[in-house]
């Protein structure tokens, strides 16, 4: 169905991907900014106690997304993952079940929000620990390439604050050592909450680290989805055919606070914001695709009138559901009937 | 299961030969299972419990890893995810501390975290304990920071059918294992190992010899100084029942207390520091279970409130309890 653009208005780089394509990512995109204020409003309302946001991190979630191959990848991600959860085929009802803490969240009201799991869609689970969760994804992409599963690889995730952690580089030197099939897609977004990326790092670039691994690293514009997905489509193919891990860095912004428990004004400018507001990926993909005449003005408003319904049916679904019950904390610490003393 | 290197005849083997022999017999039955740690292929181990491994299994199976052990464990956690079943080796128990954001923080929460989406059948082996000559950092016992970590299972066997039973049953267990193996009765001790495959229920004590008077808990390398000491005391008349704890976590409340009703006199000897010490959960749930069928109050040797044990020999020996100390503190109890 991809059609060529030459003949549609401004010439579009697509990086290979179709009219279909191109508007899932612009979906994508538009879904999470969507769900993002939504957490924020619900935790504004008094209605859930904590909210995450990703804005800023809209077109590098669409495009690795796309290049993430479902059924055969399985992705390790962080807590900053709206965009990658839903674009690997997780709902917003899923999404908001975990926002509320309600019965249908499959780790029932457990975890944090933006801390998915979901096995069928091979989205892992992890915890808060930074950079704990690359292990366990090096050691996936251990077990694909023990088993000579050839076509599969990890995509494993964070922030550049997650690089400075011991198990950031202890995954990517075991990864390089091995050959193993693993892209590690580090969002760089310039914030670990309070702290600048250059006090994170002397280098100017996370992936200038990748020479010292013995790994390609590859920098791309994060605010381009389509810049995106073509470095994670390119380094992804190369693990599945045998080539090795890649570190992606992808540039982007981290719009909002860190949290709804944070406050960035103590630490950063509106100005600072502002500026990069301007560049914000989500309007200008938007743009872009009705410039090049993939879609149009009616699309675009009926895309984005079809993300609110579907938010808001997804936030009235969640909210309806109960809460996890007071017994359920007991089970599933191991298997079967869980004491510590034995009778 | 389809082929096994063991023999169905019982032989006599050493604890370190136990462990040898029953990573070997697992390599063979199941192929999902690895095993992985610092110098565990070329070298064969340490102590050489994996000698000829890589040679036999090949080095997608025997993976000499980086020198680094939070990914040594972090890497099984994610083998272990996905399905295979990793045997992840600290070389000594001492150089577990960069793992236990892993262990504790992780492995141990998996299934919970996820409500049983994920599992993490992962079994951690790692030698500990003093008495070789090892100072500070290649003597401790660890099992005390773990234990307190709902979601991992703790083993600690003393004897080589124990130790075949139990590594097959962490071998098994569907959720994380840290499996103690105490150094010095890797070559010490030698006991008779039944053939084929079995397994030893998870949590089970074991009386390793009956007695009336008194009832001592123990595990490790006191065990086998605690089996003497009691053998000792027969001559004189003082009959000491010894359990073997062997599960540190689940813990066997029902052997435990069985006894203890029975001798109504309970010593608990580890050599991990006393205070915060296992014996301190035994000590509290005998009290709340059976405070008044106790005739004397509960009693405790254990490691003292130093950091380690020093590498100097006088260092070492006041840090260990000693069998004649284990002897003098069943006969004061028994007594009273």
């Amino acid at each position: 169905m991809a059609k060529t653009t030459a003949a549609r208005g401004r010439d579009l780089d697509r990086g290979g991907l179709s009219d279909e394509q191109l508007v899932a990512m612009l979906r994508n995109m538009l879904l999470q900014r969507q769900l993002d204020n939504r957490g924020f409003q619900l935790n504004r309302q008094g209605k859930i106690p904590f909210a995450l946001g990703s804005e800023g991190h809209e077109a590098v979630q669409a495009g690795a997304a796309m290049a993430f191959e479902r059924g055969r990848d399985v992705l390790a991600p962080y807590y900053r993952d709206l965009g990658l959860a839903l674009g690997v085929g997780m709902s917003p009802f899923e999404i908001l079940s975990s926002l509320f803490a309600r019965q249908t969240d499959r780790s029932m009201g457990r975890q944090f929000p933006n801390h998915y799991t979901n096995h069928d869609l091979g989205v892992m689970s992890i915890s808060s620990i930074i950079a704990g969760h690359c292990t366990h994804a090096v050691g996936v992409a251990a077990a694909f390439k023990y088993r000579g599963e050839s076509g599969r690889a990890v995509l494993c995730t964070t922030g550049e604050g997650a690089t400075s952690q011991g198990e950031w580089h202890e995954s990517v030197n075991y990864a390089a050592v091995h050959g193993l099939p693993i892209v590690f897609l580090v969002q760089n977004n310039e914030w670990a909450i309070s702290t600048p990326q250059d006090m994170q790092m002397k280098v100017a670039n996370v992936a200038d680290k990748a020479p010292g691994y013995g790994l390609p690293g590859v920098v791309c514009d994060g605010f381009s989805p389509i810049a995106t997905y073509r470095v994670m489509h390119e380094a992804l193919e190369r693990a599945h055919a045998g080539g090795g891990p890649t570190i992606v860095e992808a540039k982007c912004y981290r719009f909002l606070s860190h949290s709804t428990d944070d406050d960035d004004r103590t630490y950063r400018s509106r100005d600072a914001i502002e500026e990069r507001r301007k560049l914000d990926p989500v309007p200008r993909f938007e743009q872009a695709l009705i410039e090049a005449g993939v879609i149009d003005e009616a699309l675009a408003k009926r895309l984005k009138q079809d993300v609110l319904r579907e938010t808001n049916e997804a936030t009235d679904a969640a909210e309806a559901q109960p809460y996890p019950t007071a017994e359920s904390l007991y089970t599933n610490v191991v298997a079967g009937d869980y004491k510590p003393w034995q009778d | 299961m389809t082929a096994t290197t063991q023999q169905q005849t019982g032989v006599t083997m050493t604890n370190v030969e136990a462990v040898r022999t029953t990573l070997h017999a697992a390599l063979v039955r199941d192929d999902r299972v690895l095993v992985m740690g610092e110098d565990v292929g070329a070298r064969g181990n340490v102590f050489l419990i994996t000698k000829g491994f890589l040679e036999e299994f090949g080095p997608q199976r025997i993976i000499d890893t980086p020198l680094a052990e939070a990914s040594i464990v972090g890497i099984a956690i994610g083998m272990a995810m996905e399905g295979l079943r990793p045997i992840a080796e600290i070389q000594f128990a001492d150089f577990i501390y960069p793992a236990f954001n892993q262990i504790v923080g992780e492995a141990a929460k998996v299934r919970y975290r996820s409500n049983g989406d994920y599992t993490c059948p992962l079994v951690i082996r790692t030698p500990y304990g003093g008495g070789v000559r090892g100072a500070l950092s290649h003597s401790v016992s660890i099992e005390a920071l773990f234990y307190h970590v709902p979601g991992l299972t703790i083993l600690a066997p003393s004897t080589p059918a124990d130790i075949k039973g139990l590594l097959n049953a962490a071998i098994e267990c569907p959720d994380p294992v840290l499996f103690l193996e105490h150094k010095k009765t890797y070559r010490s001790v030698k006991g008779e190992v039944p053939g084929g495959y079995y397994t030893i229920p998870i949590g089970k004590a074991d009386v390793k010899k009956a007695g009336t008077q008194l009832s001592v808990v123990s595990y490790g390398y006191n065990l086998h100084q605690a089996l003497d000491a009691a053998n000792r005391l027969e001559g004189d008349g003082i009959s000491v029942e010894v359990i073997d704890l062997r599960s540190i976590r689940p813990m066997d409340k029902g052997t435990i207390l069985e006894s203890v009703r029975k001798t109504r006199k309970l010593l608990i000897v580890h050599e991990d520091n006393k205070f915060g010490g296992i014996g301190a959960e035994i000590s509290a749930m005998v009290a709340e279970e059976a405070f008044f069928e106790l005739d004397a109050p509960i009693r405790r040797l254990a490691g003292p409130d130093v950091p380690a044990m020093g590498y100097a020999l006088p260092l070492e020996e006041e840090f260990m309890t000693s069998t004649e100390e284990m002897v003098d503190a069943m006969r004061e109890l028994a007594r009273f």
